[in-house]
This record gives structure tokens, sequence and C-alpha cells, in this order.
């Protein structure tokens, strides 16, 4: 197997112009997908029979939770990545994801307790989902403090990613223990969607959600790893021939 | 020098000679392990006084207030594990010994729990029986304490190397390690329930012992990679 491209995107210019050239696509094809799945999910759908017109938020909050561990599998990988071929670009990517991340963390928190308020009568349970939703968002919250921490930059790169990585080990742990930790009280767990149970009227918005969010990441993925090459690379001297300015 | 040859010391040596320094250094500043001690006790007491302190009610709240007095106080201690010798150069000479650092630095934590961990293992019959716990929950409450305190010290072996020399150290290093502590003080807290209850608590003891197999296994390798990036 040819590994030229992968280390090809190992060097910022490289990086830098590919990025700059794929953001477009991910951009447009998330506002297109975006704008269907909002239409389908908002209009089109019908009103749940049991929860009437509540239930739509799910289109934003299950994207968004999907996504909430997505970006950490991508920035853990990056992680990964950097710290074993010492690659600065990967680290620039699991840096730039893991706000994104933390973001998508806190919009699926934020989402699921407006729709928790009138469908279970409260703003928060501690229930299994929730918690590790919410641990998972510590984790985000002490990487980007363990960064912002260190002044060096490869330091911080080199030991955030080392954080990452354990981290990676903690979710399924965290996920089965508070799955265990569930049998001992008796949460809400009458409402769940079974994927198989819903009608293709509503499954079709949501996966069109999903996949606008998606590519919506690996956009502003590519965009904030853009601006932390610039940042790293600030004195190189591509710079100026890539974003054209004149010396 | 060509007269002096290198000393060839066998890992294992070397790690009984590191505990027993650690020890012997310990030993001789009892009151920097004692304070996490003390902060478990006085955590402790806390809680009735902040709560209702009838015994039926406390026995509710005890397994809590020991996991989270616990999981604070070894957060407490964390700090006493690698600032003294990573402030006199200690630790570079022992990254720089050509011996695997994972295993000193488990050597290390190994000695660090001995200070910090067992004391609050040892401890915990009587705050637990002030907290309501009848007699015969003792040695369960202990053992999951035992294992538990374990885990901890040896996950926070890790947050410990990472912020090692950072200047705002100590409340980062509340923020990294809490959350990889959730495990432990969940079954913790779970077994440590079962066995007020005098209820079977194999369970929770099971997996809180895998648990604390497992970071023994890894978080050794993750701290002596963190120990290594911090002293560069």
């Amino acid at each position: 197997m040819n590994w030229v491209w992968f280390h090809r995107l190992g060097s910022p210019p490289h990086f830098f112009r590919i990025a700059g050239r794929m953001i477009p696509w991910f951009a447009w094809l998330a506002a297109i997908t975006g704008i269907a799945g909002l239409i389908g999910g908002l209009g089109l759908a019908p009103p749940d029979y049991q929860q009437g017109e509540g239930y739509r938020i799910i289109f934003v909050h299950v994207p968004a939770a999907v996504l909430s561990t997505t970006a950490y599998a991508v920035m853990a990988s990056a992680a990964a990545v950097g710290l074993i071929w010492r690659m600065n670009v990967a680290h620039a990517v699991a840096a730039s994801s893991a706000a994104v991340g933390a973001w998508f963390t806190f919009v699926a928190l934020a989402t699921g307790s407006l729709w928790g308020r009138p469908m279970w009568g409260t703003y928060w349970e501690w229930d299994p989902r929730l918690v590790s939703e919410l641990v998972l968002l510590f984790l985000y919250l002490g990487y980007m403090g363990l960064r912002s921490a260190i002044d060096d930059t490869a330091r911080a790169d080199r030991a955030s990613a080392v954080l990452a990585l354990v981290g990676v080990i903690n979710l399924p742990i965290i996920h089965y223990s508070v799955d265990w930790w569930n049998s001992l009280h008796q949460g809400h767990t009458l409402l769940k969607f079974g994927k198989a149970s819903m009608p293709p009227s509503m499954l079709v918005p949501l996966l069109l959600m999903m996949l606008a969010f998606t590519l919506y990441f690996g956009a502003i993925l590519l965009v904030r790893a853009r601006g932390e090459i610039l940042r790293r690379e600030r004195n190189a001297r591509w710079i100026g021939e890539a974003i054209g300015a004149g010396s | 020098m060509s007269a002096r040859t290198p000393i060839k010391v066998s890992p294992a040596r070397a790690g009984w000679l590191l505990v027993q320094r650690d020890l012997r250094l310990g030993l001789r500043r009892p009151g920097e392990w004692l304070q996490p001690l003390l902060f478990f006790l006085v955590v402790t007491t806390l809680f009735p006084l902040a709560t209702d302190p009838q015994m039926s009610r406390l026995r509710d709240i005890a397994p809590g207030a020991l996991w989270v007095a616990a999981l604070l106080s070894s957060l407490l201690a964390l700090e006493l594990l690698f600032r003294e010798d990573g402030q006199d150069g200690s630790l570079e000479q022992l990254a720089v010994l050509g011996l695997p650092l994972s295993w000193l630095l488990l050597a290390k934590t190994c000695v660090h729990w001995l200070l910090t961990g067992l004391p609050l293992v040892l401890v915990a019959p009587l705050v637990a029986t002030a907290l309501g716990a009848p007699y015969a929950a003792i040695p369960g409450v202990m053992a999951a304490l035992l294992l538990g305190s374990v885990a901890l010290s040896l996950i926070g072996a890790v947050g410990a190397g990472l912020t090692l020399g950072l200047r705002r150290g100590g409340v980062l290093l509340a923020l990294l390690v809490l959350p990889l502590a959730v495990p432990v003080l969940i079954f913790g807290a779970r077994a440590t329930a079962l066995a007020i209850a005098i209820e079977p608590m194999a369970a929770p003891m099971y997996l809180l012992g895998a648990i604390a197999v497992l970071s023994a296994t890894l978080a050794p390798l993750a701290a002596a990679a963190a120990v290594r990036i911090s002293l560069e």
C-alpha cells in the first residue's frame, strides 16, 4: 500500500491547500442536506401520536449527540497520529476538534434538557445517558484546560494527546458503568427511540440531519485546523504565498 | 571516568530501592501524608452536620459521603506524588536511568498509595460506623475502599504526570482526574451501599477489581509518557 498521500498530508502547506479546497464542498453539501432535513423534519414529517410536535427537537438533538462522540473519536485518532508520527498537522486537527466536540456535547445536553421538560416533566434526570454525556463534556473541558495551561505548543500537543487517549479507554467504561448503575435506580426509560419503530417520514429527515451535521463538522473542523496551522506556522515563508499576501 | 563501571541494577531491585527511599522520605514528613487523611475525616464529619443527623438517614448517604470524601482526599494527595521529585530533579534522573520509567513510576505510586490510600482504608471502619453502618458491613466497606483507592492512586498518577510543573496545576488536576475517576466512584459507592445493606456485593467488587487491574496495567504507561512529556 502506498502511504505517500498520508505523509504528504503531514506537510502543513499541502494540508492547508487541500483543506481549503475541501471546505466549500463540505459546507455546501451540509447546507443542502441541512435545509432538506429541516424541511422534512419540521414541515413534512407528521406529529408524533404521543409527543405531538415536541418530538421534532430530535432532528437537532440526535445528530448533535452522535457528533459529540464522533468528534471525540476524531480528536483522539488525530492525537494518536500526532503522538506516534510526531505529525504537527494531526495535533492541529485534534486541537480544532475539541472545542467543536464540546459544543456538540453542550447542544445535545441542552436540547435534551429542553425536550425533557415537557416529556419527562424535568429538565434533568440522573439517567445513564445524560450522565455519560455530561462526563464527556468534562473530558472535553479537561482536554481544553490542559491545552490552555501549557504555553509551549509542542508540549501542550503531546500532553493533551496522552489525556485524549486515556479518555478513550475510559469512554466504554463510563458507558457500561452508568448502564450498570441504572439497575439501582428506576429512571424514566419509558421513552426510547427504536430505530426500526420510526416511520420513514421521520427517519429520512433524521438521517439527512445527521449527514448535514457530519458535513458541517467536517467543514468547521477544516476551517479551524487551517486557522490553527496558520497560527503555528506564522513565521514560515509558505504562508505568504498561500494566502497571496505581498511581502 | 573509565575506572567506574556502570552499576547494573535489575528493574526489580531498582523498584524495591525506590520503594524504600520513598517510604523513608515519606515517613520522615508525616505532616504531608497525614493531611489528606485528616481532610477525609473532616469532610465525612461535615456530611452529618450539613444533613439530617438521624442514623437511618445517615446510613443512606454514607456510601456517597465516604466515596466523595475519599476521592477528594486522593485528589488532594496527588500533588505530593511527583512535585518534590520533579522540583529537585530526581524524576529526571529516574527518566534517564535506562530502566522502564513506567515500572519506576508504578513503584512510586505504590508508596504513594501506602501513605495516602491505605490510611483511608484503615480509618474507614471508624467513619463508616459513625455514619450508621452496621458492624457486619465493615469488612465489605474496607475491601471496596481498598480496591478503589488503588485505582484512584493509579489513575491520579497520569493526571499528576500531565500537570507536573504547571503553575495552575491544582485545579486543572481536579478537572483532568475527576471525569476519569467516575467509574471508580460509581462502583465503589455501589459496593459500599450493598455492604451497608448486608447484601451480596460481588458484582460491583468484580468490576472495581477489574478497574484496579486495568489501571495498574495501563496507567503506569500513560503516566510515564506524561512525565516524559512534562520533563522535556
